[in-house]
């Protein structure tokens, strides 16, 4: 890796038609610290032995975000009682005692029951597995096909934009519910993959617009033009220089899209397509608690709650990376 | 021609204006006529109906709704006891249970005018039949001399006569039916909206009535906008013993029950006649005693599919029964339902009464839970069928979901497995209609029968006769066919209802479908309302509402 | 400029064919539509038989759709099952939501950009944070439930508006339900704002803008926000085909007799006409919708050009 530090706007020559070209040097960076958020790290560069690459930067204020700290261990949290949900809640989510339909907390049962009378603290810790793979598998399953799709048609124009565009406008066109009865009441096994399957299917021409567009403002820099002014090669621009600076947008509508793509597996088991019982997610628990909500608000606290908290970590997440990969913020 | 435009103009006009009072005043609907039979409009919640308002084309309610008020036929469910009452028709008499002479009454008309006669009711009975206009309840006219001329079953077999021969005019005002099989309670089957009779009109310019049904209801119709609302007002010119207490009735379709529910909370709408599951535990603080809650006529059952090696041994009818004790109606009944639905002890309804064949527990133990029992039967039976089932049902209408879930953890409990039962949606309804009447299921799945007509026979004969339309399960058992064939063929009313009571009782042993509960009909009106009732098909009985 | 708008207005051709052909398809796998017309009886199978053929349901595939366009081009967009005609079904749904759509999309436009430019320069304050958490409950909890609560809160215990839109459905009762339609895609503007403002605060043409003493406001709007907008825009162009067609819960609520009703009960009863004839007319909107933000990014930042 002997490029030291490629993504230096102040290399490149003026913009071509831009009228805000550089000349401010960057050394004086007294304007920006009053942007830094707090706990950011303060050296711009201190010398190690090996020439650093922006992502090795990028994990070097990783480490040191607090931010990011916090998010990655919820997520941990996450993984755990995704995977031994038996270590916290002792109890069968499956059981079911009707004549305890809706009632509150009571010893034993600190969030209350549902309208079949099962625990709602046990169901929205087994919930964890089926709908933190589906969001987070279906998300990332989205933002790579997306942003690879988006980010070529955006990147080489012309004919590999129209075709690539043109698809993805077609794709956009199938709603939902039709896609959802069309591929998914064939399927008869009840476990999460087509289900993901379905909303990656679905999903990419978003994220492949978006990142077209990023690619397309991105491949407008300054620094890119002189890259390829030097000669580099169409896939060392596209990774190295563009896709830094064109992935903020991305990480953005990706971290959102994790909570939706969980609120939206709710949305298919309602239609009968989505998870099937005895599968238990989040998801189908505040679809079951949507129309109770004047009867028992509880019922959809408590699973509602837990989605909001996954999503804030990946919300965090997405914004400490998406900082680390800001060469501006360095 | 020109006349009668005219004519339906000023109607149109009429109706404006009396709707433009009732939304403006609001609380004072007819203002000052409010004296005997009142100008009130009635604004009442609808849906939108699926087919052609067609009286032989309509196969679910919100059509049904329409037909009700804007036609009488030879027949009319009285509101209150469901019995079969003459209408349009003087007398219907027989001697043979097969041969019927129906006279008419006189002066009945349309409400443009045309008088109601025989031909009526041949020339629609004819069109109904006729396999060119694919009425969808085109089946009903099936026992009726001539039928399968005039409606070949066979798929793509042509019709080789264009009308019944079973039905001959005698005069204006008295035609006689000839079936091909004896059927004792025929006549009280002609209160179905089916039968209903239609005017020339209908005949002449088909496209044009589509747009603006005329009947010979207490009601005509002033305005229909397909897709959002219709306006009826009451017609003046009818004669019929029941004409309307109110101005009129306007329609509003709504798409989700729960929205019409609010905008009666917030007094937009006067009446609402199917309370959202999900407020049934609301609705007596909400409304207090303008809630109606009773009996209807629909009952819910699982059925089984019983062409399927999974359930066609002998001893599979043990497991059917275990299952049916496994499952505790009352609770399910009174936490799912809020006590909408009454546990059934039987496979017909409350609303026919005792007179019409409902006896209560005829289904005896086998109808009751008992956890214990239940596991010993099923266990007895060889166990579930590969150690677990489902329950297949549909998720688009209906909130289908909550009560199969509270089935399969009765079941689960009973049996000490949380995993032995599961429900399993189907996306939509043709969907589930597909895989049913293509013998694809192989688990059991939900059922439910909303009754054409009163009568014990609509709740057994299309559900369960060998071969019969609606008989889902393909159960076909020897002893059942030949007491309702009796049953058909008995000379008085009690008679036939005994034997069919006989039948049933075969269900017990069989367990073909397992019963579930009756399904009450349920409302909720404003307080500018009052005299509200639902009939036994959980339809409101609009003419008699008085506005204040 | 002329000729990449032409250029792209033909490539509409070829998505129109692919998707009515794919959308076609769909709605065929979706099974036969005739058993559920007869509700829970069983269908007469004369009758149902006279259906399918009255509905070329027994041709093949290829000749049912070569069928279907042919009537689409003598203007024959066919008929749902309950008699209407689906061009005046289109008639009488697509002016409803787009004037529904107009609405959310100007929610989206004036808060979520504001609250993006506000919480991008104020990152880390209450505020971003206020904002933050409005965001997660935003995600978190269902339509259904957000638009439930409003409308009871508005319609039935402040009585400030009607619970339902009426079947005219103008503006000014659309704005509780445009809100309500708008209300994830404002997740999404606002933090997409306040990313791209963040980033390019720290802009070198930007820093120079305050270095000439540029007003803070002129800063803002013409510097700042004119080149942060990108991604927001890309977003809006795409949000506009879910707010169109994907409506189904908030129509569903405030009783709104739009598109997306339409769309899923073409769908539940497996209604080819209704749904290929709404899939396409939206399928047009999107293409328009994305044509716009191509050209916008040329306005937007004037690097971009096209041939």
């Amino acid at each position: 890796m002997p490029d030291t530090n490629p993504i230096d706007p102040e290399q490149g020559p003026i913009a071509p038609g831009g009228g805000y070209g550089g000349g401010m040097d960057l050394a004086a960076s007294d304007a920006e610290a009053l942007e830094r958020e707090p706990g950011h790290g303060q050296e711009p560069g201190g010398p190690t032995g090996k020439p650093r690459s922006l992502w090795s930067d990028a994990w070097r204020d990783l480490r040191r975000n607090p931010i990011f700290i916090i998010s990655v261990l919820i997520i941990l949290f996450l993984i755990f009682i995704s995977l031994w949900p038996g270590t916290i809640a002792t109890q069968d989510p499956l059981a079911a005692n009707l004549s305890k339909s809706q009632a509150g907390p009571e010893p034993g049962h600190p969030f209350g029951f549902d309208s079949q009378g099962r625990d709602v603290y046990t169901r929205v810790v087994y919930g964890a597995r089926a709908s933190v793979t589906v969001g987070v598998c279906a998300t990332l399953g989205v933002v790579l096909l997306g942003s690879v799709l988006g980010g070529l048609a955006g990147f080489f124009g012309g004919w590999w934009d129209a075709i690539l565009s043109r698809i993805s406008d077609i794709f956009f066109g199938i709603p939902v519910v039709l896609g959802g009865l069309v591929f998914l009441s064939v399927v008869t096994n009840s476990t999460v993959w087509p289900v993901i399957g379905f909303m990656v299917l679905l999903g990419w021409p978003q994220i492949a617009r978006i990142a077209r567009g990023s690619v397309i403002t991105a491949r407008q820099n300054d620094y890119v033009q002189a890259a390829r002014a030097l000669g580099a090669g169409n896939s060392r621009m596209l990774l190295r220089h563009i896709a830094p600076n064109a992935v903020a947008p991305v990480i953005v509508v990706g971290t959102i899209a994790l909570g939706t793509y969980i609120a939206l597996e709710a949305t298919l088991s309602y239609l009968g397509v989505g998870l099937k019982p005895p599968t238990v997610s989040w998801g189908i628990d505040i679809s079951d608690a949507s129309n109770q909500i004047r009867n028992a608000p509880h019922m959809l606290l408590w699973p509602a709650g837990a989605l909001s908290i996954t999503v804030l970590a990946f919300i965090m997440l997405g914004d400490a990376v998406r900082d680390a990969l800001d060469p501006k913020l360095r | 021609m020109r006349g009668a435009t005219r004519v339906r103009w000023a109607v149109g006009v009429t109706v404006v204006a009396l709707t433009a009072a009732a939304c403006g005043g609001g609380d004072s609907g007819g203002g000052g006529s409010s004296g005997g039979s009142g100008g009130g409009i009635v604004r009442a919640s609808w849906g939108d109906p699926q087919n052609p308002l067609e009286p032989a084309n309509t196969t679910e309610v919100q059509g049904g709704k329409v037909l009700d008020m804007i036609f009488r036929g030879l027949k009319f469910y009285n509101p209150k006891t469901a019995k079969a009452e003459n209408m349009v028709a003087d007398s219907i008499t027989t001697t043979d249970s097969q041969n019927f002479d129906i006279k008419l009454k006189s002066g009945w008309t349309f409400s443009n005018g045309e008088p109601v006669t025989s031909d009526s009711f041949i020339d629609a009975w004819n069109y109904d039949t006729q396999l060119k206009n694919a009425q969808l309840n085109a089946s009903f006219f099936q026992y009726i001399d001539g039928y399968d001329k005039v409606h070949p079953d066979a798929p793509g077999a042509k019709a080789s006569a264009a009308t019944l021969s079973g039905l001959t005019k005698v005069s204006d005002t008295e035609f006689k039916v000839r079936l091909n099989q004896k059927f004792a309670l025929f006549p009280d089957t002609l209160g179905y909206a089916a039968f209903d009779p239609l005017p020339k009109a209908f005949f002449t310019n088909r496209s044009a009535w589509l747009a603006k049904p005329i009947g010979n209801g207490p009601y005509q119709i002033s305005s229909y906008t397909k897709g959002s609302k219709m306006e009826l007002k009451k017609w003046d010119g009818y004669k019929g013993p029941d004409p309307a207490q109110n101005g009129g009735v306007e329609l509003r379709v709504y798409t989700d029950n729960n929205t019409a529910y609010t905008d009666l909370q917030a007094g937009n709408i006067d009446l609402v006649d199917d309370i959202p599951v999900s407020q049934l535990r609301n609705v007596k603080a909400d409304l207090g005693s303008r809630y109606i809650n009773q009996p209807a006529g629909i009952i819910q059952t699982i059925a089984f599919p019983l062409y399927s090696p999974r359930w066609s041994s002998a001893n599979a009818a043990k497991v059917r029964q275990g299952l049916s004790m496994a499952i505790n109606r009352d609770q399910i009944t009174k936490q799912i339902f809020e006590d909408t639905r009454t546990p059934a002890s039987d496979w017909t309804s409350p609303v026919l009464g005792d007179a019409g064949g409902f006896k209560k527990g005829l289904c005896g133990d086998e109808c009751t839970y008992n956890a214990d029992k239940a596991k010993q039967l099923i266990s007895q039976g060889g166990g579930l069928p590969g150690g677990h089932i489902t329950i297949t049902y549909n998720a688009d209408t209906g909130s289908h979901k909550e009560w199969i879930d509270a089935v399969c953890n009765s079941i689960n409990n009973a049996l000490g497995n949380n995993k032995a039962c599961v429900g399993a949606p189907v996306g939509t309804f043709a969907d589930f209609r597909n895989r049913i009447t293509n013998k694809q299921l192989n688990d059991p799945f939900r059922a439910g029968w909303q009754m054409d007509y009163p009568l014990i026979q609509d709740f057994l004969q299309p559900q369960y006769f060998t071969g019969a339309s609606s008989n889902d399960s393909h159960y076909s058992s020897p002893t059942f066919d030949s007491l309702v064939n009796q049953a058909n063929a008995a000379g008085s009313t009690s008679e036939s209802v005994s034997k069919f009571q006989d039948a049933e009782k075969q269900l017990v042993k069989d367990m073909p479908a397992i019963p579930l509960w009756y399904q009450n009909g349920s409302a909720g009106y404003s307080s500018n309302l009052s005299n509200v009732a639902l009939n036994p098909f959980s339809v409101p009985v609009y003419n008699e509402i008085k506005v204040s | 400029m002329g000729r990449y708008v032409i250029r792209r207005l033909l490539q509409m051709i070829p998505v129109f064919i692919g998707s009515t052909f794919l959308i076609f398809f769909m709605v065929y796998a979706l099974g036969d539509p005739v058993a559920a017309l007869f509700g829970d009886r069983a269908p007469d199978p004369a009758t149902a038989a006279q259906i399918r053929n009255e509905l070329h349901l027994n041709d093949p595939l290829w000749k049912q759709y070569l069928l279907y366009m042919k009537n689409i081009f003598s203007g024959d967009f066919g008929t749902a099952f309950n008699g209407q005609s689906v061009t005046s079904l289109m008639g009488s749904a697509f002016p409803v939501t787009i004037r529904l759509t107009i609405v959310a999309i100007i929610f989206e436009i004036i808060i979520g950009i504001t609250l993006g430019v506000i919480t991008g320069m104020r990152r880390g304050k209450p505020v971003d944070t206020g904002v933050l958490l409005l965001t997660l409950i935003v995600i978190s909890v269902p339509t259904f439930v957000t638009g439930y609560v409003l409308q009871y809160l508005f319609g039935v215990q402040l009585k400030w508006t009607a619970p339902s839109v009426s079947p005219e459905a103008p503006f000014n009762e659309l704005i509780l339900p445009g809100l309500v339609l708008a209300l994830v895609s404002l997740a999404y503007v606002t933090r997409l704002t306040r990313t791209s403002i963040a980033e390019n605060t720290r802009a070198d043409y930007l820093r120079t803008a305050v270095a000439k003493g540029l007003p803070r406001r002129r800063i803002i709007i013409r510097h700042l926000l004119r080149n942060s907008l990108i991604p927001v825009v890309t977003f809006i162009g795409t949000d506009v085909g879910f707010l169109m067609g994907g409506a189904i819960v908030t129509e569903r609520i405030f009783n709104i007799h739009g598109v997306g009703f339409q769309l899923y009960q073409g769908i539940l009863r497996n209604n080819a006409p209704t749904v290929v004839g709404f899939v396409t007319i939206l399928v047009l909107v999107f293409l328009l919708a994305n044509l716009l933000v191509d050209l916008l990014y040329a306005v937007l930042d004037p690097r971009i050009r096209y041939a």
